[in-house]
């Protein structure tokens, strides 16, 4: 079990600044976040973007902003559980929370700040019957350690970066690998493409194209891909893993689930201090909703520092608050 | 203003209309009409969210650019007249169109 004072759901950059917000009123963060990196969208999606609205810059690249945004914070230590979902929070006896994770990382903090942007990013999934059938039990959508392919027959579907990079990869791991994709070219990077082509032509991987998946077959566990090629042949593989690359979507997901008030995918906050309607939990940044809200980075940082001024009763009880300048009294690290 | 049809992922059409002398996306004026678009990267052709099928009106509507195709290619499903929301400009050439919700539903 992870003890901390604050559990800071999602580590995008309004998550990241609140780390030091909390900081200079003392108290440790611990971030979890669905995705493997640090960054939320903006490293997801859009990491080479510039960005025109954070203040004092007149323009920074997404990328730059969270790598700031991480030395920023380094002065507070804060830790992350990263590349795991949030799927329980239990309120204890004494008010405290903990929280349980998809991989059953447990952490106790006193107080939740959900800074979860527009939910966690989830994979796309393609419109496959039974596919969640075989969720665990041969599909997987990511590729957390190599070598669970090794020496299996792996079929991956898809056809931007990551489909040719893992296909490439694990033609190196894998007994077989088989990419399958629905056009003709990619459009991901020409070299990745390239080698794609190559390990193909030396037989190396097969490689499917203008085709489509159709159906899975197995018996409690995969054991067969079917894929309907551009003149509706029917193409059936062996296989022990099928990895669909489709790319990520943000989905609210468990939050929904915490007895939180939601209106259109957004937790309702008390403007004062970004609290929910439940003690202890504040959502700050995209994830939350109240009249006039804008969904800018700056308005995340400044609900972040309000929150933390709110939420310091529930880590120290027994202190007054007074409030100091980073200017007076420096950021003074632990 | 421009006229068109909306036609949601549950198969119910609706008239919408769309000034076009504002700057203004198909993405937004979806949006506005409160369609569940979430348009995560807001409008930068990179989350795929406001993805639509042109049903009438494709041959005024172009074809998708480069940067839809890369975003396109990407998804779990799309159709040879598929376009995202957020890279076509409102203005006549949305006149009489009909487009089909494909992004995910919310």
């Amino acid at each position: 079990m992870i003890h901390t004072d604050l559990c800071i759901i999602g580590a995008g950059p309004v998550g990241l600044f609140a780390v030091f917000e909390a900081g200079l009123l003392k108290m440790r963060c611990h971030l979890i976040d669905a995705l493997p990196q640090v960054g939320g969208q903006l490293s997801e999606i859009y990491p080479q973007k510039p960005i025109y609205d954070i203040p004092g810059y007149p323009e920074v690249n997404a990328q730059d902003l969270v790598d700031n945004l991480m030395e920023q914070a380094k002065p507070f230590s804060p830790t992350f559980t990263l590349g795991e979902r949030v799927d329980h929070l239990d309120k204890q006896e004494d008010g405290s929370f903990i929280v349980t994770t998809s991989d059953k990382t447990k952490v106790h903090a006193q107080v939740i700040v959900i800074a979860g942007g527009l939910g966690c990013f989830e994979p796309r999934k393609p419109v496959v019957e039974n596919l969640e059938l075989f969720e665990g039990k041969g599909v997987t959508y990511m590729v957390k350690n190599p070598e669970t392919f090794r020496d299996k027959n792996v079929v991956l579907a898809g056809g931007g970066d990551s489909a040719l990079d893992w296909t490439i990869f694990l033609s190196k791991v894998a007994k077989r690998v088989t990419l399958v994709h629905r056009n003709e070219t990619f459009r991901g990077a020409p070299d990745s493409a390239a080698k794609v082509f190559d390990l193909a032509n030396n037989g190396k991987i097969d490689l499917i194209l203008s085709a489509n998946l159709k159906e899975l077959g197995g018996n409690g566990k995969l054991d067969s891909v079917t894929f309907v090629d551009k003149s509706k042949i029917e193409i059936k593989l062996e296989a022990d893993y099928l990895i669909p690359l489709f790319g990520l979507s943000p989905k609210l997901g468990p939050i929904a689930d915490w007895g939180l008030s939601i209106d259109k995918n957004a937790i309702e906050v008390d403007t004062r201090d970004y609290s929910t309607g439940v003690d202890r939990i504040y959502a700050i940044g995209d994830i939350n909703i109240y009249p006039g809200k804008l969904k800018l980075i700056l308005c995340g940082f400044h609900e972040a520092a309000i929150m933390m001024h709110s939420a310091f009763k529930y880590v120290y009880p027994d202190q007054k608050l007074s409030f100091k300048y980073t200017t007076v009294n420096g950021v003074n690290s632990f | 203003m421009v006229n068109f049809t909306v036609e949601d992922q549950e198969g119910n059409r609706q008239e919408c209309e769309a000034p076009d002398d504002m700057g203004f996306n198909l993405m937004e004026i979806l949006k506005a009409y409160e369609y569940p678009i979430l348009a995560t990267c807001g409008g930068m052709a990179l989350c795929g969210t406001c993805h639509i099928e042109v049903l009438e009106g494709k041959d005024e509507l172009g074809q998708a650019t480069d940067p839809e195709l890369d975003q396109l290619e990407t998804m779990p499903e799309y159709f040879p007249t598929s376009r995202l929301a957020c890279q076509i400009r409102i203005g006549d050439v949305l006149e009489g169109s009909v487009l089909k919700l494909r992004g995910e539903d919310q």
